[in-house]
């Protein structure tokens, strides 16, 4: 019994052999291409359409992902191989594939302002030479920077300009003078970034110059004002003080496309408010009422003393339009006036 | 084009109402599909909801006309009404003036209307109020501003003006290039 067991186990083990045999080897048709830099494996044969449609599709698919993978991973230990802390490891190939880069190019830097200014003028940069020849120390000196020919900064004694302050440091000045145009250049410099980023540039309004215009000093001002804790809420005003304008406070719309029954229902209540505010009793209506009531009235006893025409027809037009025949109430404007403060005395 | 804001569009009822009284509404509620409002370049224009959305297909700067212009705010903000917009007026108008034919022709040149050529005039039509111009076959051929009330019309002799020209259907023809 133990002999035909270890026969067993032994055939159970050649057959196991030869099982893993085949899986490692797999036949193709056409041969597989290979880019093993990117890992990559191309299979080109057709797919046997028969067995695709006998099968299991996701069975098939995963057996071909299978052999394929085999076939690359074949390729992979064809290649010198070495053992780096008892990692097997290989050096792959250069890539053949070219895959598209995954983000866009970047786009080029913007032009700063100057190079801006430069291509409108006609400007080009001329090529110096780094060295120049030093007259005084006899010798070839860098054009710029430490140790330069000509430096300024080394100078032992600096002559009094005629109209300048013979007590101010000219040393002093000087000094000031390149400090300020180094933050000049950088501030120059951050606003070159600004405007290539597209943002708004702070404190712009407020860059120190000679001769600050009327407008600079009133930006001044708001910008003093603002710069408050609460944003210049609570700043009080002088009394002609004018708002400033364009603060840039920007109105809201609303969406083109959005509520259409809201906006009909707040139309429809805009036109009863317009509505209730219209005077009940239109005074001018009023008056060209009556004024055609009269009117009429008028016409009406030209019919009836049209019979008569011995009478001035202008006589009797006058007596209409006095009111005396109907119209108490109607009557003319003066008139009611008149009577009015009468009435009350009578009441009293 | 963007909605008109609350204070343009009480500007735009106010200046509506004077030719059309309250019947605004009758063009905010239709029954027959939803009409708004829209303001693009300055001109107010009414549309219908499914133009509107076939209209925004079209950049800002390409986009001449879009529905019926009504109007347009002037630099100041205050709302002027245009000849196109007298399909909308004409039906709803609530005082109307009717012009002899002889007449016709003069106020489609662009002339004031004189008492010589009023054929009739709807009553009690007060002073300065918003008309709507007719021929004697009711035409719709414009609008304008009543000059006197329809009492004084009655006294003022012929050569006297009694509507003034606002806009005619002249101007189709007069204005052809900037009427949208």
């Amino acid at each position: 019994m133990a002999a035909c067991r270890i026969e067993d186990v032994l055939a159970e083990a050649e057959k196991d052999e030869a099982e893993r045999l085949k899986n490692i080897t797999v036949h193709k048709e056409l041969d597989v291409e290979f880019d093993i830099g990117n890992l990559l494996a191309f299979d080109k044969n057709s797919i046997n359409t028969r067995e695709f449609k006998q099968q299991n599709k996701d069975e098939f698919f995963r057996s071909l992902a299978r052999d394929n993978t085999q076939l690359l991973i074949n390729e992979i230990w064809k290649l010198p191989s070495e053992k780096v802390e008892e990692v097997i490891v290989v050096k792959l190939p250069d890539p053949v594939t070219k895959l598209p880069r995954e983000k866009p190019a970047p786009k080029p830097r913007p032009p700063t302002k100057w190079e801006q200014f430069a291509k409108l003028k006609g400007i080009q940069k001329k090529k110096k030479t780094n060295l120049v020849w030093d007259e005084v120390h006899k010798e070839w000196k860098r054009r710029w920077g430490y140790k330069r020919a000509k430096d300024d900064t080394k100078e032992w004694l600096i002559e009094v300009p005629e109209n300048a302050d013979p007590n101010e440091d000219q040393f002093a000045k000087r000094n000031q003078a390149k400090k300020e145009r180094v933050a000049k250049n950088e501030f120059n410099r951050l606003k070159n970034i600004a405007r290539a980023q597209k943002l708004e540039v702070p404190g712009v309004g407020l860059a120190p110059s000679a001769q600050q215009s009327k407008a600079e000093l009133v930006k001044a001002v708001h910008v003093a004002k603002s710069s408050t804790a609460s944003v210049g809420k609570f700043q009080e005003r002088l009394p002609k003080e004018k708002p400033q304008r364009n603060t840039g406070k920007k109105r809201q719309f609303q969406p083109l496309i959005g509520d259409f029954a809201g906006e009909k229902q707040k139309q429809l209540e805009m036109l009863k408010l317009m509505e209730s505010k219209s005077p009940r009793l239109d005074i001018t209506k009023a008056v060209n009422k009556q004024m055609r009531e009269e009117d009429s009235e008028a016409s009406e006893r030209r019919k009836g003393k049209k019979g008569r025409r011995g009478t001035a027809p202008g006589k009797g037009r006058r007596n209409a339009l006095s009111g005396k025949g109907k119209g108490k109430g109607k009557g003319g404007p003066s008139k009611g006036k008149g009577r009015k403060p009468a009435m009350r005395q009578g009441k009293r | 084009m963007r909605p008109l804001t609350d204070e343009e569009t009480k500007v735009m009822f106010e200046k509506l109402s004077k030719y059309i009284g309250e019947n605004i509404k009758l063009l905010v509620d239709r029954p027959d599909g939803t009409y708004c409002f829209r303001l693009h370049h300055d001109r107010v224009y009414y549309i219908s909801e499914k133009i509107l959305k076939l209209a925004t297909n079209i950049s800002r700067g390409k986009l001449v006309s879009v529905g019926t212009c009504f109007g347009k705010f002037t630099k100041t903000q205050t709302f002027r009404l245009h000849i196109t917009a007298l399909d909308f007026l004409a039906p709803y108008a609530k005082y109307k003036v009717w012009v002899k034919p002889g007449a016709e022709q003069s106020f489609l040149y662009g002339n004031h209307i004189m008492k010589s050529g009023l054929g009739r005039i709807t009553e009690n039509t007060n002073k300065y109020q918003g008309i709507v111009v007719y021929s004697m076959a009711d035409v719709p051929l414009g609008f304008g501003v009543a000059a006197k009330s329809t009492q004084e019309c009655r006294k003022v002799d012929p050569m006297a003006i009694v509507a003034l020209h606002q806009a005619d259907v002249g101007e189709y023809i007069r204005n052809e290039d900037t009427l949208t």
